[in-house]
């Protein structure tokens, strides 16, 4: 059992979690991830490590509501305890000093950016930040992120706050404007991250990506994360969950993402259904 | 004196347990394990025994059952294997001790597994279980990591010496293979939990949720007073096809297939929150106990149609006969002597058919079994909605790779000593599938069974 100690609502459906787990604490790197299941008729998800306190013993997760489980934790208090969380999984990030890195986070993607262009901005390295998000109620992190970024950006889809547009309009202007970009890192969903490596490509900009693939075990065991990268197929949960994303298969990770849309349809009505009842 | 046959397990008829995931086998009555006892000739030189490889006093405890002394008959098969609930029902008992037993040699041998699944049965709704006779505490720690039947019978022993045994199973719920992969109508996962229980009893203290190598190193645990560790890690790591179109969505590999099914309990989705996907006509590639695993789980989960895909004939498929029988009495369709070169998805990404080429058989291969050879031009276009690729599975690098101390064999399997279980890491021993490569319950807990023996040397000695 893993005890929440806090619990934060950082925008609409977006809540932070500050969770007792030491071993993993003590191991975790940015770019590693965990599998949590919430009780014993659970599902396993994996969830990506936001930030650690290795001296506490806690670690940080930011989790979205889209699905049965993600909502179910959203009930979750301080206090409440979850039944299983496993890792650190996958492999840490690569940092090093490489002179100007762009991290860009899309929606709860910059719960994920955000150790890393911290890891960077430590390694010595000139970090610009775009972050975006659908609106600006659902704006997270945005002080986080600028304290560890040389120049932060923030686009609403909207325009209700920032630039509007997209995390890509931002970095398109970027480059368009000629500055020197060594690499960039882009997290968030599976379309935006598309979009980034297309836009890069053409300038050979190396382009990080992390993929959020559907994941059960988070060892290795069961092949149900695996993605094509370089037309040669990987398991996102040991091989990485991070890629060269010009390699990457978009296409097709978008739609195994989507291979139980019905089945998790069916899972949060029952589940937002019987919530009304209680 | 009339001579009596062989007793028939009682079953579920196929057409009511292809609808439920309830045990097929329902186990022996008093009567009719007493009955089955009395077949024993109680050899004075028991062949059956050479069979087994843990040793079981057959002879011994067959006597008792005879005797309806069932308390005594489980305590004696308790003396050599500490899992008989699960080794009465999975292992391949006609290879082994059924094997040797005299009786087959002219007619049908003493149906050893049946008998020793009902004592452990007949203990358990008896409410017998007894904690052994516990040595003093020597207050050595050994670490064991991975709960399948290896590491389950390394701690047990091990516990019963008298040392700290701590267990570090990666996922939520130990028993390994026992509780993701083999499913619950052939292994209910009560029973599973039942030896788990046992093993506490014994003071052995079970960490789930520690993946060894990501969440703590094998030197940190030395650090942490560890004095011998013992690896039994299984052969955890899916084999593909390597084919075109493997990834398109409705193609599983069987442990995802049935990792979702029995650890996750995807069947009783959406009380349980884990889904799975079975269309009407499902394809299991393979010939293997796995295989038969997945396609008899596939009929369960409403397949209307299952089938069996495998490269060779009938002949030499490798799961247990009983299995197949099983497989073939519920329905399951077996096409052989057919092999997938493509797979074939519709516009949304899912898999609809599967290129097969016939095969027919060739020479022996380094198996001893006909090497199968495609016939060309004969390919087929298979109509399928869900896949199961079931060809078998290697080791899984997650701890080895960051423990290049310990030595591997070129298909990424630990090299240790068969009769200790040393590994070329000083105080690290190993045994189970994640040396053999994919084997049986049985031989897991044999080389566990070893390796405690080594450990407690070891201990004693220093000696390595
Ligand atoms: C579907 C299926 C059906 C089978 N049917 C039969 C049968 O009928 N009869 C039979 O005799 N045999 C059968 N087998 C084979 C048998 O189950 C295996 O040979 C046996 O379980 C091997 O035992 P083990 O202890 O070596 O490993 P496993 O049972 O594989 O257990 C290994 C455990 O170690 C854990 N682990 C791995 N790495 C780590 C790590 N780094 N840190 C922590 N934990 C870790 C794993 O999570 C797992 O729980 C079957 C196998 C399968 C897959
Ligand atoms: S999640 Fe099972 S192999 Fe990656």
């Amino acid at each position: 059992m893993f005890k929440i100690l806090e619990r934060e609502t950082l925008a609409e459906h977006i809540n932070k979690f500050v969770v007792e787990a030491p071993l993993i604490a003590k191991k975790a790197l940015p770019g590693q991830f965990v599998i949590l299941r919430l009780h014993e008729k659970g599902e396993r998800i994996p969830i990506t490590i936001c930030e650690t306190d290795p001296e506490k013993g806690t670690i940080t997760l930011v989790v979205q509501e889209v699905g049965k489980t993600t909502y179910e934790l959203g009930t979750y208090q301080a206090g409440d305890e979850i039944a299983d969380i496993i890792g650190p999984l996958g492999k840490p990030a690569e940092i090093e000093k490489v002179g100007t890195v762009v991290a860009i986070g899309g929606g709860v993607g910059t719960a994920i950016v955000y150790p890393e262009a911290k890891a960077f901005k430590e390694k010595g390295n000139y970090v610009i930040s775009i972050i975006g998000f659908r609106s600006k109620r659902f704006v997270i992190l945005e002080e986080e992120m600028r304290k560890v970024s040389d120049e932060l950006y923030v686009t609403t889809d909207d325009g209700s706050y920032g630039m509007k547009g997209f995390v890509s309009d931002k970095l398109k202007e970027l480059i368009e404007e000629g500055r020197k970009i060594d690499l960039v890192i882009a997290i968030g969903p599976a379309i935006m991250m598309k979009v980034v490596s297309d836009l890069t490509r053409p300038y050979g900009i190396k382009t990080i990506v992390s993929l959020n693939s559907i994941m059960v075990d988070g060892t290795g065991m069961c092949g149900a994360c695996r993605v094509e990268v370089g037309g040669k197929t990987r398991f996102a949960c040991v091989d990485g969950p991070e890629f060269d994303g010009h390699q990457v298969d978009f296409d097709l990770l978008i739609k195994r993402l989507a291979m139980y849309k019905e089945e998790e349809r069916i899972a949060l009505e029952r589940y937002l259904k019987e919530r009304g009842k209680a | 004196m009339k001579k009596i046959p062989r007793q028939p397990m009682p079953k579920q008829p196929p057409e009511e347990r292809i609808k439920n995931f309830n045990e097929v086998a329902l186990g022996y009555t008093e009567e009719l394990a007493v009955k089955e006892a009395e077949r024993c000739l109680q050899c004075p030189r028991p062949f059956c025994v050479d069979g087994c490889p843990v040793k079981v006093k057959i002879p011994e405890f067959i006597k008792l059952v005879k005797e309806r002394k069932f308390s005594e008959a489980a305590k004696k098969i308790k003396e050599d294997n500490v899992l008989p609930a699960i080794c009465g029902r999975v292992c391949p008992q006609e290879e082994q001790c059924e094997k040797k037993c005299v009786l087959g040699i002219k007619g049908e041998p003493v149906a050893i597994g049946r008998l020793e699944r009902f004592v452990a049965d007949w203990e358990a709704e008896h409410g017998e279980i007894e904690k052994p006779e516990m040595p003093e505490k020597k207050g050595i720690k050994v670490a064991v990591v991975g709960s399948g039947p290896a590491g389950l019978t390394c701690a047990g022993d091990l516990a019963k010496m008298g040392y700290d045994v701590t267990i570090f199973e990666a996922l939520h719920k130990p028993g390994g293979v026992l509780i993701y992969g083999i499913p619950e109508f052939r292994l209910p996962k009560h029973i599973v939990e039942r030896e788990v229980d046992y093993l506490r009893l014994l003071g052995v203290e079970i960490k789930v949720d520690v993946v060894v190598g990501k969440s703590i190193t094998l030197y940190e645990l030395f650090d942490m007073g560890y004095k011998a560790i013992f690896l039994g890690l299984g052969a955890g790591l899916p084999k593909f096809l390597g084919i075109p179109g493997e990834n398109l969505l409705g193609i599983y590999s069987a442990n995802e297939f049935l990792t979702r099914t029995n650890l996750m309990k995807a069947y009783l989705f959406p009380e349980y929150d884990t889904p799975i996907k079975v269309g009407k006509r499902v394809a299991v590639i393979g010939g293997g106990n796995v295989a038969m695993d997945a396609v008899r789980s596939a009929l369960r989960h409403g397949a209307e149609e299952a089938h069996i895909i495998y490269r060779r004939s009938r002949a030499e498929m490798p799961a247990r006969l009983e299995e197949i029988e099983n497989a073939e009495e519920e329905g399951v369709i077996f096409n052989f002597l057919v092999n997938p070169k493509r797979f074939i998805g519709d516009e949304n990404g899912w898999v609809k058919g599967i290129e097969l080429v016939k095969m027919e058989l060739g020479e022996p291969d380094e198996s001893g079994r006909r090497r199968p050879v495609p016939i060309p031009g004969s390919e087929f276009i298979f109509e399928v909605d869900t896949v199961v690729i079931a060809i078998g599975q290697t080791a899984n690098p997650v701890l080895l790779d960051v423990t290049p101390e310990i030595k591997r064999n070129r298909w990424g399997y630990i090299e240790a000593d068969y009769e200790t279980g040393k590994t070329s890491m000083k105080g690290v021993f190993a045994g189970g599938d994640i040396v053999t490569g994919e084997a049986t319950v049985i031989e897991a807990m044999g080389f566990g069974r070893r390796a405690a023996k080594a450990i407690d040397e070891y201990l004693r000695t220093g000696k390595w």
